[in-house]
């Protein structure tokens, strides 16, 4: 409990920026028609994959010699771009079907 | 940190509220994706060039091959893959991010000296590796079920002990680590193992039509072990990108639950299937009727106003372009046609206008619940194919059945209905549908391709 209020003490601004971002993305989200459902499924899973940046800091990070570290964020990486060519590329496909009927 | 770097992690930030924001609107979303994708990119160039470390040639090279590596893979799977196969693939997606969360957090414990770090620190390390290590096995779990690797419904005995057990152990272990700064590999590992074992538990016992709702629920955390791992950076476009996806992706999965008429937290704990059928109600239904393509192609060539109800069944089949070229031939013909979409049509929300899409369908024929149930009182035959709980009454008027309270689509005030199913055995809530015994229905069985495939062949030869 200590711990937790020297936490919040510490990084109001994080607990601020977390609680408002919470509210954005439910007020974003609002009332989405559910032919979009699918698609924003995957736009949203293609989004976070923004853990990639983490992954990234990782190796940058990391002794040249440490191959453990590099090869856990070598991997972390190769996963995490997966997620977000994937996801980005599989909504627009999905949103290109979408288009080309009028 | 960069003062350029921030503003780039800022427009990034940006660049996702308003890319996801386009993306619930049908005229914008393609621009809102890719709004986010650039904002994306950005980023992550940013993260690679722009900082003062020093950082060996190496290390770009190898993160260089990284990208390059997980993006064509990633560009080759979007591009090939069949769009009756997209919860696969966005639970498969899914996954890697976890694996990728949690794999920063096993690299991030080995690198801080734990006895010194601050609690917190730890704690929040320790919650990126096991809810990223849950979303990995939780959406592997999926992927596998979804495609038929794994069976279905897997009941173990005492599952939900196992399961509380298993939560215990995390909860106590992380507890452990965080209190006495204990800098242990081996308990590291063994919390990363349990949780992989509770996201294969967690995804085990929900079946069929609430798979969607798990994936959603998955994304939704992966989205929030990116904002874990991105308190551990102090990186913003982590952080609120993370809870951006947490939060969206829980009001998602709600949504979804209502069209289902299920709560989320009956999907977890499957009662679905627990409270279906020991009635044994079907003895009362009286019997089906069954009939022929060619039966079926006469009526709907002489109907002046057919509706197609497209469901699972269609999906599984593929037959969402044999059902284009029928709808055509129908058009040609005269026949007002249009598609009755149920909100959750397919194999999951909005699906069905995806595949339908994807066939060419001209997007006006595609009518949402709301609008096409006064319709069907006009139609002369509602063909419902592959569809089951989307279409049962027992809905409307069998307070006992699980499903009571799902919007459905009113096919039974059609003059005709024709369905067309594999067999009678019941859908994915395992319950019996009334509407198959109803005096109007005809039972037109087979897959649902090679049925509509010989429907259109029939139409022509008339």
């Amino acid at each position: 409990m200590k711990e937790l209020i020297e936490f919040i003490s510490n990084n109001l601004q994080i607990v601020y920026i977390i609680i408002l971002a919470i509210f954005v993305g439910i007020e974003v989200i609002k009332s989405i028609p559910a032919v979009l459902h699918t698609p924003l499924m995957s736009g949203a899973n293609a989004l976070s994959g923004v853990v990639i940046v983490g992954a990234i800091l990782v190796m940058l990070h990391s002794n040249p010699t440490d191959y453990l570290a590099l090869g856990l964020g070598f991997t972390a990486v190769v996963l995490g771009i997966l997620n977000v060519v994937g996801g980005f590329a599989v909504t627009n496909r999905m949103l290109e079907m979408f288009k080309k009927k009028k | 940190m960069s003062i350029i770097l921030s503003i780039i992690y800022l427009i990034a930030t940006v660049t996702f509220i308003v890319g996801l924001k386009k993306l619930g609107h049908p005229d914008s979303a393609k621009s809102g994706n890719l709004t986010a994708a650039a904002g994306m990119g950005l980023a992550i160039v940013g993260t690679i060039f722009i900082h003062d470390l020093q950082v060996p040639t190496i290390i770009y090279v190898l993160i260089g091959i990284a990208i390059l590596l997980g993006a064509i893979i990633g560009w080759f799977i979007a591009i090939k893959v069949e769009m009756t196969k997209m919860p696969e693939l966005v639970s498969l997606f899914n996954g890697f991010g976890g694996a990728s969360a949690a794999l920063i957090g096993i690299v991030e414990f080995g690198n801080s000296d734990i006895k010194t770090t601050s609690a917190t620190i730890v704690a929040t390390i320790l919650s990126a590796i096991v809810i990223g290590a849950i979303t990995f096995s939780g959406s592997l779990m999926a992927w596998g079920k979804l495609n038929g690797s794994v069976k279905s419904i897997i009941k173990i005995p005492q599952y939900n002990i196992i399961n509380n057990l298993v939560i215990i152990a995390i909860v106590v272990l992380a507890a452990f680590v965080v209190i006495e700064n204990i800098d242990s590999q081996i308990l590291l590992y063994s919390l990363l193992f349990a949780g992989l074992v509770y996201g294969v538990l967690f995804v085990m016992p929900i079946g069929g039509a609430d798979m969607p709702v798990v994936i959603s629920l998955l994304n939704s955390l992966t989205g929030i072990a990116a904002a874990i791992t991105g308190i551990l950076y102090d990186n913003m476009v982590m952080l609120v990108g993370g809870i951006l996806v947490g939060s969206a992706g829980i009001i998602l999965t709600v949504a979804m639950c209502k069209a289902m008429n299920r709560t989320l937290l009956s999907v977890i704990f499957g009662s679905f299937t627990a409270t279906a059928g020991p009635e044994g109600t079907n003895k009362t239904l009286g019997s089906i009727k069954s009939t022929t393509a060619s039966d079926t192609a006469i009526i709907m060539n002489y109907a002046t106003n057919v509706i197609i109800v497209p469901g699972y069944g269609l999906a599984v089949a593929q037959a969402q372009h044999v059902a284009h070229e029928l709808e055509e031939l129908l058009v040609a013909k005269g026949v007002n046609v249009k598609y009755a979409i149920h909100p959750v049509a397919g194999r999951m929300p909005g699906h069905m206008n995806v595949l339908l899409a994807e066939s060419n369908v001209d997007y006006s024929m595609l009518v949402e619940m709301e609008d096409i149930n006064p319709q069907f009182n006009n139609a002369d035959v509602v063909l419902v194919v592959g569809a089951n709980d989307v279409v049962n009454p027992a809905a409307h008027n069998d307070p006992s059945s699980p499903i009571y309270g799902m919007p459905i689509l009113d096919v039974e005030n059609a003059k005709h209905v024709v369905v067309n199913k594999r067999s009678m055995k019941a859908g994915y809530a395992g319950i019996e549908n009334e509407l198959f015994y109803n005096a109007k229905t005809s039972m037109l069985f087979g897959d649902a391709k090679s049925v509509l495939a010989d429907l259109v062949s029939e139409i022509k030869n008339m």
